[in-house]
């Protein structure tokens, strides 16, 4: 219980008119860097880094963190209403919110999302109160078999859980894992598949690779259909929030599940991009009624946004206790910490208590002032969908080519952005699914680092995957998801 | 704007948009903390007018930052914090870049490289090397990077020692950190501030100083150690040194004016109490140079990384 005790502690710190004050315009800015596409929380949190240099660190990390809960929210809303993923966890709720929104229930698929992030982050923050100093050791478990495994877990719940033809989910998940190649390789040191270009060292970024493939893609589509997507009538009210909730307890499971995924995988750095897809799967896995996945069903924005939440806050809590961060806005909070002369790492939580309990605290009330920020202002959000097309597409196409230069400042990543949107639409016309492909572009490099170095370490022998209980059940459970429809199949005929 | 920018330079030059801190490196790491010092020195002790921003680019071990400074060429509102990865990256990656087409400013530190190895392994250097010869499979290493500091070092810890050792290379010096603690790796040489909070916390034990002399800052940093306590690699009979720079460089082709602004700019730095302050948390040497000392430091640097390299079988073919 002294966690109880320190966490009233943090309360007390933060209730004053001043923070409160940094708290709203935090999540007001978040929420409106986290709405430009490819913008989102990192870029936005490490411009608006050195305007706290000024403040006390408690006030600073306040405001920084509302800014990184905004971002959060944020997200979600160009996902659902445009197709387009603010950041690159958002890409699973596009399945589902998009349609959603299609379909006229723009307002019930943000409210969900909202919801559930909100749980999924309050999950979270309520293990990083009671469960700090036990989690930290946790992730010092994990070796590079480990991370492995964690990945390996990854792409096979994917290829064996995934609806798709797998044939097809390989495809495009080797297309990724290709281009995820492209620039330096850690391991030998040396340059891949940049044929001499100074513009390819870099690698492919990520973001603008989702940008491009379900921003730009999703615009020629909706030309193509002659700018049918006309404005939809989104009246949304209390009611619908209402409704919405009311139906909260049916999905118990499904956000258990999330929340529960969110925070293992959150734990583990990097994480989170991983946790929403995984999250999105084994909800449709789970479903009696899977084939309705991808149609807009609600379950399918819940489970996404629960696990992406859970781990976006959870991994705060390695880059804390342990000095590294989860996630790339995990990291440019970092290095806030240090200049304002904390240093993350073991003695933390011993040396700043104050700072640490102030932090806590204030996910809790960050959180909880942001579901009703953003729950306020879904009409107007919504209200977005009733322009036309042909006003809105122009605005959304700038917006994208904003977003892609301004992660690397680089022009040649607005025409890397333009050739993913033709990829995107091919694919979406010969019926390749796009996720298995971000996945990979995102997990592969770290992938391939993860098994090289478990290589280097063992000597080249394969057994390191079974070396431990721990990274012997992941990767046995990755097998097994791998061949699980061919499991279920034998388990059915012996039953 | 245009104007502006095309108006004959003068004395007392100043910059008329935001600067940019190039980082050659990830977030968090060595030099995107230091960038960061120097950003809230020169904002809290107003020695600019205009504003000044941290940019990562990190990209392709730091060779993104390398090409992106190469591209400036003119530009006086990007300043580059390098290290040794100016002489290695080009011979390791044949990436097309030397730092002799950029505007040099000044040397400010000289970062140190410590051997380490868990709290739980060996006390000395003399039973590291036994265990580590020992060890029926091959001792483990973390370090940064593939075919750099850490890896060279490395190297020339087996030809001294005639231990062998099986370097994993990391993507940060804190992730080599954590691997060390979590025993994942046996040992690493990261710099003192990549590993100075896990050696507080009494996960991780300093071995021994890659340097001619020991550090000098004497007072505490756990509770019984302080810098200086730590041997040289020389005194423990292991006679490997190594000593990193931290320089800042201007693009190319910037005019005198410009180049005098940012040295007079970076000096002033050093005689901030956050400079300071951060010299000896992080341990590292202080030292200005600019001028013609600079670049006689840097040819002599130079050289000594390529020949380090050169027997380390590292510069590509």
């Amino acid at each position: 219980m002294e966690a109880f005790g320190l966490l009233l502690h943090g309360f007390a710190v933060l209730l004053t008119w001043k923070t409160l004050a940094l708290m709203m315009v935090g999540l007001v800015l978040g929420i409106f860097v986290g709405v430009l596409p490819g913008l989102g929380g990192p870029n936005g949190v490490a411009i608006l880094l050195p305007l706290t240099f000024t403040m006390d660190p408690t006030s600073a990390i306040v405001m920084l963190s509302c800014i990184y809960w905004g971002a959060l929210f944020g997200g979600a809303i160009t996902s659902i209403l445009f197709n387009i993923p603010g950041e690159a966890w958002s890409v699973a709720t596009t399945f589902d919110g998009y349609p959603m929104a299609q379909q006229g229930k723009a307002a019930e698929a943000l409210t969900a999302a909202f919801t559930s992030s909100f749980i999924g982050s309050l999950v979270a923050v309520l293990l990083i109160t009671f469960l700090a100093p036990m989690i930290s050791s946790f992730a010092l478990k994990f070796g590079p078999p480990e991370f492995f495994a964690v990945y390996l877990l990854t792409f096979c719940s994917f290829v064996g859980l995934g609806r798709e033809a797998k044939h097809k989910t390989v495809i495009s998940m080797s297309l990724g894992l290709l281009l995820a190649g492209v620039g330096m390789d850690t391991v030998s040191g040396q340059l891949r598949m940049t044929f001499g270009s100074s513009e390819l060292l870099r690698g492919i970024n990520f973001l603008v690779a989702v940008i491009g493939l379900f921003g730009i893609s999703e615009i020629l589509l909706t030309m193509e259909e002659r700018l049918a997507l006309r404005g939809h009538a989104a009246s949304i009210s209390l009611r619908v929030v209402l409704s919405v909730w009311k139906d909260l307890p049916k999905y118990w499971v499904t956000l258990l599940r999330s929340s529960f995924i969110g925070c293992w995988l959150g734990i583990t750095p990097g994480g989170a991009i991983a946790a929403s897809f995984m999250g999105y799967n084994l909800a449709k896995r789970f479903s009696k009624d899977p084939e309705s996945f991808g149609k807009g069903r609600i379950e399918g924005v819940f489970a996404p946004e629960t696990a992406a939440h859970a781990s976006g806050t959870a991994a705060l809590l390695p880059m804390l206790a342990l000095g590294i961060p989860g996630s790339g806005t995990a990291a440019i909070l970092l290095g806030g910490l240090m200049v304002w002369g904390l240093n993350p790492g073991p003695l933390l939580f011993v040396e700043h208590k104050d700072f640490v309990w102030g932090l806590i605290a204030s996910m809790y009330l960050g959180n909880v002032v942001g579901l009703v920020l953003v729950l306020t202002t879904v009409p107007i959000f919504a209200s977005i969908l009733r322009v036309p097309f042909a006003a809105v597409a122009p605005m959304i196409v700038v917006s994208c080519a904003i977003g892609a230069y301004a992660i690397q400042n680089a022009m040649f990543d607005i025409w890397l952005m333009l050739g993913f949107g033709v990829v995107g639409y091919v694919f979406k016309k010969i019926g390749i699914p796009l996720a298995p492909f971000t996945l990979a572009l995102v997990l592969g490099n770290r992938a391939e680092d993860a098994f090289r170095l478990s290589m280097i370490g063992s000597g080249g022998d394969l057994k390191v995957f079974w070396s431990n209980s721990l990274v012997g059940s992941i990767t046995t459970l990755a097998i097994v998801l791998l061949f699980w429809p061919a499991i279920e199949k034998v388990a059915r005929r012996i039953l | 704007m245009a104007l502006l920018l095309s108006a004959p330079a003068f004395a007392g030059w100043e910059p008329a948009k935001p600067v940019e801190i190039v980082v050659a490196a990830g977030a968090g790491g060595a030099s995107d903390q230091m960038a960061r010092m120097m950003q809230a020195a020169i904002q809290k002790n107003n020695l600019m007018k205009q504003p000044i921003v941290v940019s990562l680019k990190g990209g392709a071990s730091g060779a993104e930052a390398l090409m992106y400074m190469k591209s400036g060429e003119g530009d006086p509102n990007k300043v580059l914090i390098a290290y040794s990865l100016i002489y290695m990256l080009p011979l390791s990656a044949k990436i097309p870049f030397n730092w002799r087409e950029l505007t040099p400013v000044s040397v400010i530190a000289l970062d140190q490289f410590v051997l380490w190895d868990n709290s739980a392994g060996p006390k000395t250097v003399k039973e590291f090397v036994a265990a580590a010869k020992a060890a029926s499979a091959p001792f483990k290493m973390g370090g940064t990077g593939s075919k750099r500091e850490d890896h060279v070092l490395t190297v020339f810890l087996e030809q001294k020692t005639g231990a062998k050792f099986s370097y994993l290379p990391y993507k940060s010096g804190g992730e080599a950190a954590t691997q060390l603690v979590g025993n994942h790796t046996e040992s690493n040489v990261n710099n003192p501030s990549e590993n100075l909070e896990v050696w507080r916390a009494g996960q991780v034990r300093p071995l021994c100083v890659f340097d001619k002399e020991r550090i000098a800052y004497t007072s505490k940093v756990t509770d019984t150690q302080s810098w200086a306590d730590i041997p040289t690699c020389k005194e423990e009979g292991v006679d490997v040194q190594y000593l990193m720079l931290r320089a800042m460089f201007l693009p190319g082709k910037v005019t005198p004016e410009q180049q005098a602004f940012y040295v007079e700019l970076f000096h002033k730095v050093t005689q901030t109490a956050e400079y300071k302050d951060y010299m000896e948390k992080q341990a590292l040497k202080p030292i200005f140079l600019t001028g013609k000392d600079m670049v006689q430091f840097l040819e002599e640097d130079d050289a000594t990384n390529k020949s380090l390299m050169t027997e380390a079988g590292f510069v590509a073919k």
